[in-house]
């Protein structure tokens, strides 16, 4: 599944690992994260992630 | 103060800001502080970064002094765009002209946004590039969110030094220059009192850096941040062994209440609280939030294993001393911590519910609550007793 970047500190959001600190499952996709979702590392909204490279 | 050589070209051209008490106007900075900048002497001459712009006299007054009257200053080197940092750089772009400005990418887009500017001659130079001053080199690497997204480390190999800008500082404004000429337990808790104030939040950006830091292999004879004194020598490994450990947010044997109260009530719970971790053996530490600012508590829960917070219910809701220490904490993100709630009430009783929700949200492991309507009696504080043994237990099993 497609990794996205985040544009302010540069996290990696892996659907493969998902966001165990927020309790999201390994196998959620970006697009299926909630909308209050945050970058675990500098708290940026989902509108500031860009898909990786 | 006047401009320290702290190598052979190389000067501390800073200010001690021996009245500042608020620091950035959300922590504490009872021993005042300083704004750390330096000058390379080389075949392009190099500031790096400047001072707030309220010292801008001064700064210039330190510049003269290492610079003559026939010297300019060629390059600015910016590791981070905060205003204690970069306060003077409008000002002394206008008054040094220099050739280049060099910054972080994310330095870049804070830098138009701070100073809207036309005509800087502003190079980014991302991780991993560097810049030849003649007989020296400057290395850049990224350090974003730590503690911004523009932040940066300026290396030189041949002068062994790493300008690390807000990394590694304290706050304290000394006439002395080096953490090996002042007292090693002082610096070593002003140094954590900055880290749980201004860095926590960015633990895991600690940690990877260091270890970015630690396989590029650098040799470091001086860590310079931009507050309070530098590190040389052994200090250097020390600092970083310090980092990591602050990072990893070990917990100790040890327990904050912090509260406030109307009618003291939630004060005598928390005495009670107090007498059931210190009988069980824990450390502890009363804060009252009308005594205590919210930078002073979160230095003393930064490495206690557990916080009981405790509120009386206000209107349906809690006291706002208490929703500013929430707050604030929240926003740290600690971890690796208990929780728990006290609290009294009148009529509505939502404190204790309010209270255990903030800890839910900042991830503590959450310990029962107790709450009383009105006065306590004897039987709540056998309950607040019991609670604190409670906690006690449930730090010791963490601590295994």
């Amino acid at each position: 599944m497609q990794k996205y970047v985040c544009e302010i500190c540069g996290y990696v959001y892996d659907p493969a690992q998902g966001d165990p600190d927020s309790d999201i499952p390994a196998g959620t996709s970006f697009d299926d994260l909630p909308d209050d979702w945050t970058c675990p590392i500098c708290g940026a909204t989902k509108e500031n992630f860009v898909p990786e490279d | 103060m006047r401009p320290v050589q702290m190598k052979e070209g190389v000067h501390w051209v800073g200010i001690v800001d021996w009245n500042r008490r608020n620091f950035h106007g959300y922590s504490k900075s009872p021993m005042g502080t300083t704004y750390n900048n330096f000058l390379i002497l080389d075949d392009k001459v190099t500031l790096v970064d400047t001072v707030a712009e309220e010292f801008w006299g001064a700064l210039q007054c330190n510049l003269a002094q290492v610079l003559g009257t026939d010297r300019k200053i060629d390059y600015f080197v910016i590791n981070h765009l905060e205003p204690d940092h970069a306060g003077c750089l409008a000002l002394a772009v206008e008054k040094y002209r220099p050739e280049k400005i060099y910054t972080s990418p994310m330095g870049q887009k804070a830098m138009a946004a701070h100073f809207h500017y036309k005509d800087w001659p502003v190079e980014v130079v991302p991780t991993g590039s560097s810049i030849s001053l003649g007989k020296r080199t400057l290395k850049f690497i990224e350090a974003r969110m730590l503690h911004w997204p523009d932040s940066m480390l300026t290396y030189c190999p041949e002068d062994r030094i790493l300008y690390c800008n807000d990394a590694f500082g304290q706050n304290w404004a000394t006439s002395e220059r080096w953490a090996d000429e002042v007292d090693r337990h002082t610096l070593e808790e002003l140094m954590k009192a900055y880290y749980a104030n201004i860095v926590l939040p960015y633990s895991p950006v600690v940690l990877k850096t260091l270890s970015a830091l630690a396989e590029m292999n650098l040799e470091i004879d001086m860590i310079c941040p931009d507050h309070g004194l530098m590190l040389r020598g052994d200090d250097v490994p020390w600092a970083i062994a310090k980092y990591i450990e602050f990072a990893e947010q070990k917990p100790k044997n040890r327990a904050v209440i912090v509260y406030d109260t109307m009618w003291h009530s939630t004060e005598k719970m928390a005495g009670a609280v107090a007498s059931g971790l210190a009988d069980a053996g824990v450390s502890v530490r009363i804060m009252s939030m009308k005594e205590n600012h919210h930078s002073e508590v979160m230095t003393e829960v930064f490495d206690a294993a557990a916080v009981v917070f405790g509120s009386p219910t206000h209107n349906n809701g809690i006291l706002p001393l208490m929703a500013d220490m929430l707050t604030y904490m929240k926003g740290l993100r600690p971890q690796n911590k208990i929780g728990s709630a006290i609290g009294s009430f009148g009529w509505s009783g939502e404190c204790t519910k309010i209270l255990t929700q903030w800890i839910e949200d900042m991830g503590m492991e959450l310990v029962d609550p107790v709450k009383v309507k009105h006065v306590p009696t004897h039987d709540t504080y056998a309950q607040c007793y019991e609670q604190g043994k409670a906690i006690a237990a449930a730090i010791k099993a963490k601590l295994k």
